[in-house]
């Protein structure tokens, strides 16, 4: 009975969606109140109406009712409850209803944070946000229903993938499902501006911080899935360039540019339809990376079970959706008209050089995602495009990004002087060049790359301290700490963000260069030294998991003679599905990571063992987290806060004059 | 052109090249194996361990190897198909039984059924080695000279077995 209820709030959802997805866009295009004003209430009734459908679901996740299809094939009565309930996103049906689910929490949140907005373009957001969820509610009643029955009723589940059996997975899709979709509020926006015909400088204002929002859930998104990836693959590795993780990374690169332009269009009105652009194409590789996992066009780890008929919905929404929204670009667009000009060297410039590598390293990873899948489809053969591809293509593309982040937030707008801009920066590249000369002779080992990853990250933080300390000399009256505190939050925001890119370089240039690892065969009482550290291997003994058995191990680690700490990995066997996974002891610090894996049991009780000591590993994931702080930060500004807005604006007439 | 057409145009290709891919399996590897010579074996046969089944034997005959063991759920998912292919004796099915246990192998052909003229005994894996057997099933197609001419990775399904390895056994049949 739960399971039908749970159905058919789906089926009424889909119904609302098709209302709000046309009348209230045809109340804006023929300026009927009455009309536009239905958007809110359908919003709001759709969220609660998936709230409800997905009440039922984890409802019957929580019963354990295998009567259930997906139940079934995702949940096992032995499965723990907070496994049971990330089950719910545990595979393809389930994780559309939380796609969707995320869908409607966006639209209710619009419907909350809109009252500013004019009507007319509020209607035309839920409109659009409407027709998407149209799609995603067809999709799931006709081919991935999660609420279909099984009849009879299954006695046990056949369980949740081992591998999904994790805390960084019971986060990590609602994280990157937050960002995916959120992005769909700046689409949104972009297709209800060019529909109303009113691209200005306030419309980027309200995108703004739903588009940055939507940014800081992705990075954190992306950031649990790469930490889920190192510590549960045993292997090691955080970033594999596996077509299902550049899906997730190309929005976050069109996304990363979008947050910029659209300061461009904010601040001085400029940039306006490349603005448009990034914001549909950023969505657009949010539903891209949706068909490519869910689609099977491409061998990934983990793309989702397939179906063709799928496959082919997903792709003929991708059509309407996409091309929808670049046929409404390529027909209003040209009407939008031009910023404010602006000098080959300002700042508007260097965000558009900014902008530029950053779409044309999407374009790189697109092209190597797709190339597998080009050639096939040409018959020209079959190939996989790995690492190697994308390392040489990517650190070229993203260091001059790197090097601009340094120098944009110093240059003036609209025109900026060579001469004075190289004075302000000379000690910050002075400094800089030290670093990446001497850094690495000082850590034992010389390397360009190495180099290059210390240049990048000094530059970062020593123009960031430039920065601050030129707002400093321009402020007047109170102490340092006053003065501090009177810089805009959103000043703040964007320095965290550009340090937590510092930081996440620092990560990747040290393990990158300093990372050892060995693979040995060890006996009981064996030892074997990687990095300076001492692992003594004392043996595995048997333990019981609540759904697995498992083989743990137990290894001393000592530095120097000093006993540093204990760690078990362990192979487990999770018994429903009798697959066995290895599960990596990890001993983590600031700066440096131990890493053992168990390998394969050898004969008399020995065992291959993989160990791995990892400078700095954390600060990649440390960085992505305080970038996604930042973004927080920025959101925070007084400026976006609605109750603020009421009042008279602060800042003087003559400086918002001279953006238009 | 409208430069505003730009990112439609680049669109439209890649929807273009996406809907070629959902026609394809990105999982289909050929194999170097094809058109070469089936790597010789000579082993116990699974019923009667006292004699031996050897690729010799089937010199002549256009058949096919099936690599399945006990222990494997799409062994189970192909079984059906077999035992039709079996009995419509269009084309005789050799089975090797990959690193197996020989009590279970033989439990599981007694309650699921024998499609198999022969079934020879791969305990150690090492057959499997020179075919280049990624996991069981997999089935090969040899021809009358002893020249392997088709591969499946994977279960056998009873399009593939109507579209693609009967046709292609005829053909070789006509040989």
């Amino acid at each position: 009975m739960i399971p039908e209820i749970g159905h058919y709030a789906l089926i009424l959802a889909l119904c609302v969606a098709f209302v709000q997805g046309t009348v209230p866009v045809y109340g804006a295009a023929v300026g009927n109140p009455r009309l536009m004003a239905l958007a809110i209430p359908a919003a709001r009734s759709q969220f609660f109406l998936v709230l409800i459908a997905f009440g039922c679901l984890a409802y019957a996740f929580f019963m354990n009712d295998f009567s259930v299809l997906y139940v079934a094939a995702t949940s096992n009565s032995q499965l723990p409850l907070h496994y049971r309930l990330a089950a719910i996103w545990g595979a393809h049906e389930g994780s559309l209803l939380l796609w969707t689910f995320i869908l409607t929490m966006w639209m209710f949140a619009v419907t909350v944070f809109s009252s500013h907005l004019p009507a007319a373009m509020r209607a035309r957001i839920l409109g659009v946000m409407g027709l998407v969820s149209v799609g995603f509610l067809l999709f799931m009643l006709s081919v991935s229903n999660p609420f279909e029955r099984l009849i009879p009723a299954a006695v046990e589940g056949r369980d949740l993938n081992p591998l999904l059996q994790d805390p960084g997975m019971v986060l990590h899709p609602p994280m990157l499902y937050m960002g995916y979709v959120g992005f769909s509020v700046a689409f949104a926006f972009a297709l209800a501006a060019l529909l109303g015909g009113n691209l200005d400088a306030a419309w980027a204002r309200w995108s703004r911080p739903w588009t940055t929002v939507a940014w800081c859930f992705l990075t954190i998104g992306i950031a649990l899935g790469s930490g889920w990836a190192y510590y549960e693959l045993g292997w090691g590795g955080w970033w594999f360039w596996d077509p299902v993780e550049n899906a997730s990374f190309m929005p976050w690169l069109a996304g990363t540019a979008l947050v910029h332009s659209l300061a461009v269009t904010d601040k001085r009105g400029g940039f306006k339809v490349w603005t448009v652009l990034l914001a549909i194409m950023t969505f657009s590789l949010s539903l891209l990376g949706t068909f490519l996992v869910r689609s099977g066009v491409l061998t990934s780890v983990h793309a989702f079970a397939t179906d063709p008929k799928r496959g082919l919905f997903i792709l003929s929404f991708l059509a309407v959706v996409i091309g929808g929204s670049l046929a409404l670009y390529a027909w209003r667009a040209p009407r939008v008209g031009l910023g404010g000009g602006f000098a080959p060297v300002s700042r508007e410039s260097f965000l558009l050089a900014n902008n530029v590598m950053l779409i044309a390293a999407t374009g790189a990873v697109l092209l190597g995602t797709l190339y597998p899948l080009f050639l096939d489809a040409l018959d020209l053969g079959k190939i996989s495009v790995g690492p190697p591809y994308f390392d040489s293509v990517f650190v070229p593309l993203i260091t001059p990004v790197l090097f601009l982040m340094g120098i944009g937030p110093l240059a003036q707008w609209k025109k900026a002087e060579v001469p004075a801009l190289a004075k302000r920066v000379r000690w910050a590249a002075g400094v800089s060049v030290a670093t990446a000369l001497i850094l690495p002779l000082v850590l034992g080992e010389w390397t360009p790359l190495l180099s290059l990853g210390f240049l990048l990250a000094s530059w970062i933080v020593s123009t960031a301290i430039v920065s601050v300390r030129e707002q400093l000399a321009h402020m007047t009256g109170g102490g340092l700490i006053g003065r501090l505190g009177r810089l805009p939050r959103s000043y703040w925001g964007m320095l965290l963000a550009h340090g937590g890119i510092a930081i996440f370089v620092i990560g990747v240039t040290m393990v990158k260069g300093f990372e050892t690892e060995q693979d040995v065969r060890m006996n009981v009482g064996d030892t074997a030294v990687v990095g300076g550290y001492v692992f003594r291997f004392d043996g595995v003994q048997n333990v019981k998991g609540p759904n697995y058995t498992a083989v743990r191990g137990t290894f001393h680690v000592s530095r120097a003679g000093r006993d540093l700490t204990v760690l078990y990995p362990e192979k487990r066997r999770y018994l429903a599905q009798n697959q066995v996974m290895t599960e990596a002891a990890i001993d983590s610090g600031l700066v440096r990571d131990l890493y053992v894996s168990l390998g394969e049991p050898l004969e008399d009780g020995a065992w291959s063992v993989r160990l791995y000591h990892k400078p700095f590993v954390n600060w990649i994931w440390g960085g992505c987290l305080v970038m996604a702080v930042g973004g927080v930060l920025a959101v925070s500004d007084r400026r976006y806060r609605p109750a603020w807005r009421r009042e008279p604006q602060m800042v003087p007439a003559g400086a918002q004059l001279v953006g238009r | 052109m409208n430069r505003f057409l730009l990112p439609l145009t680049i669109f439209g290709i890649i929807v273009g090249f996406l809907a070629v891919g959902l026609t394809l399996n990105p999982r289909e590897i050929p194999s170097p194996l094809i058109g070469k010579a089936a790597p010789a074996f000579s082993l116990p046969q699974l019923h009667d361990e006292s004699k031996t089944f050897s690729l010799d034997e089937t010199k002549g005959q256009v058949w096919l190897l099936n690599f399945w063991a006990s222990w494997c759920s799409g062994c189970r998912t192909e079984h059906p198909v077999l035992m039709d292919l079996a009995r419509s004796g269009e084309v005789p099915i050799y089975g090797m039984d990959y690193k197996d246990q020989r009590g279970d192998a033989l439990a599981w052909l007694d309650r699921w059924g024998n499609p198999y003229q022969v079934v020879a005994v791969d305990a150690s894996g090492r057959v499997g080695i020179d075919y280049g057997v990624y996991g069981v099933p997999e089935t090969y197609v040899i021809d009358k000279q002893g020249v392997i001419r088709y591969k499946q990775i994977g279960p056998l399904d009873e399009e593939t077995v109507a579209k693609k390895i009967l046709p292609l056994v005829k053909e070789l049949q006509a040989q």
